[in-house]
Formats: C-alpha cells, structure tokens, sequence
C-alpha cells in the first residue's frame, strides 16, 4: 500500500499518543488540518490494509499480573520447521522469529504468571527434544517504540 | 518516586470490576466513530465521562503504557529486522545501555541474563532498516558514537516471522498479556 504524506503523517502522530476527551478524532483531526470524516476513513484503511495492527491501548502486562520472555532455542536446520510447528502451537508464543545464528529460533511468551513462563518453557523443551534458554528482560533502557515514517523511498 | 524491594511484590496491582470492563472493552483497540468512548460505555454499561476518566486512571497508574498505534514496520517499508546482541562488562551495562538506546533508530534495548557457556551476550538491541544495508549503516554509526568498537556482538537478522498476535484479555482469570517488539 502506498502511503501519502497524511497517511505518515496520522501514523507519526498516533505513535505518540490518541486524546482522551469526548471527540478524540476531531480534536486529532484539527491538528491534522483535515476534517474528522477524513481522519477516520484514512484509520479504517490503514487498519483494513493492516499497516497498522491496532489502534487502542498498550498494556504493562507484567503490572496486570501477566509475563513475559524472551526464549531462544538451537534448532537443527533440518528440523526447523517441524520443532516451529510445534512451538508456535502454544498460545502464549506471541511471535516467534527465524534468525540467522546458531540460535536460529527467538520467540516471545507472554502468559498470565511468571510461573506459567517456566511451565511452558519446560513442555517446549519436552515436545521438541532441544533445550530452550529463557532470557527474560532484566532491564529497559529507554524505549522508542516509535518509527518515524519518512518519505517512502525504498517502500512497496 | 519510590521504589522499595516490598514495592516488587505488589507489581500486580488491583482492578476493581469497573476497571476490568475497560480493559476488556478496549483491549480489541478504540472504535472508529466520533465518540469512541461513548461507544465503549455503551457496551459495558459505564457513562462516557467514567469510561475516560478510568482510561485515564489506568494509564496514571501505569497499566496502561500508551494508547495509540500499533504499525506493522514491514509495512512501512522496514523490511530489514536486526537483533545486535552485545557481550558488556557488568559494571559498564548500565552506562553503555543507556547511551544505546538514546539513538532513535534502536526500537528496543535491554538487559537479559548471559546463558553461558553457551550463550555470553547480555545486552539486546532491535535495529530496523529498510535493508540490511541500512542496518548495517546505523549499527556503525552507534559503535562509533558510543565508542565500543571493542565490545563483542553479533548481528541477527531476522528470517522470518512467524506468528504476531495483538493482546489477548482473559476473562476468567483477569489476567492481561499484549506482546511488545521483541
């Protein structure tokens, strides 16, 4: 999907915050310098084209009881998509990455406990025969969650 | 603010009922009418006026992070995902952590235990580009601007993505989880 310059522009703005007040998308829309209509169906699109996944909240799981790790595994390369298949079948693997390492597979859990982390991590490593090395985050240090987006260059 | 070791334990903070149907009634994300919140208080019962005032409870309290977007970066054109991995002295982590994730091209910076022997690095961070070339431009310029050219790491660049699910609320058990950018 192409995006033009309000697309990127709404995007940029979103990342940063959605008011909280009764009108939230005209208020937005104002300070886009386009009408609320407008400002919705371009939402809608992006949604629809799924640039954007969601719109709403981002929850502190780790604050509403939940958890979360980072988990990697070394999967022999001809096994790789079998010991996937079987990973991925977990509901608390929220997404699992190919990478080009020894350590080949990086998935995240995210479950309701911190116990249910270590609990699934010891069923993977039943299920798939191969050990699973549990990296939970000890430490943020300041976080862009933001990517701004530019002129699009080298996009699709 | 005070944070005192007791403090780690109440990390799970009590919703009341109230509470828990916001966080069920936005959790899909915010509908696209003029008067979302409206909308949200139609559906779990609640004013409009209580539906912000609690979003905005939640978000003091810092259950919620932020609302906005979440963006696919494929879909912005990031196509290349790079996990540097860095294998830092303790006592220098901190400092060199901080200094890493000031540069607004790495999304994600933390700390994670080593698992040695087998694995030596514990500082993790997330660098998106359009291509590995980019990448690779921006990684250079954080070593050099961070001076660590001696440090040790590795670049892991992604394959492929498996599996990418939003938050997921669990009625039964009150419990929340979403999945940030790993």
């Amino acid at each position: 999907m192409m995006l033009d310059a309000l697309d990127r522009q709404i995007i940029n703005t979103l990342q940063s915050g959605f008011p909280l007040c009764d009108e939230p998308y005209a208020e937005l829309a104002a300070g886009l310098g386009v009408d609320e209509r407008t400002l919705l169906q371009r939402l809608q699109r992006l949604l629809d084209e799924r640039v954007l996944t969601r719109f709403g909240p981002l929850y502190r799981a780790d604050r509403l009881g939940g958890a979360f790790s980072l988990v990697a595994m070394k999967v022999p390369e001809d096994r790789f998509e079998q010991v996937a298949e079987i990973v991925n079948r977990f509901a608390e693997v929220a997404h699992n990455y190919q990478r080009e390492h020894v350590f080949n597979m990086w998935f995240v859990l995210a479950t309701d406990s911190a116990e249910r982390v270590d609990e699934v991590n010891r069923e993977i490593e039943k299920c798939c025969g191969l050990p699973v090395y549990n990296m939970p985050k000890l430490k943020e240090y300041f976080i862009h969650l933001d990517l701004k987006v530019e002129e699009a260059d080298g996009s699709p | 603010m005070k944070v005192s070791k007791t403090g780690m334990q109440a990390a799970c903070v009590e919703l009341d009922e109230q509470d828990r149907k916001i966080v069920a009634g936005i959790q899909s994300g915010l509908p696209l009418v003029s008067r979302p919140y409206a909308e949200i208080g139609k559906a779990i019962g609640m004013p409009e006026a209580e539906v912000i005032e609690r979003i905005q409870g939640l978000l003091e309290r810092g259950l919620i992070k932020r609302m906005g977007v979440v963006v696919r970066h494929r879909a912005l054109g990031y196509r290349a995902n790079a996990m540097v991995v860095w294998d830092i002295p303790d006592q220098q982590v901190s400092e060199l952590g901080k200094c890493m994730g000031c540069f607004e091209f790495v999304t994600l910076c933390y700390r994670r235990p080593r698992r040695l022997p087998d694995w030596r690095y514990n500082l993790f961070t997330m660098i998106h580009g359009r291509n590995r070339e980019e990448v690779m431009d921006k990684l250079a310029f954080l070593i050099r601007r961070c001076r660590i050219e001696n440090i040790a790491h590795e670049v892991l660049f992604s394959r492929r993505c498996f599996k990418q699910r939003g938050a997921i609320y669990q009625p039964a058990s009150d419990k929340v989880t979403d999945s940030p950018e790993v």
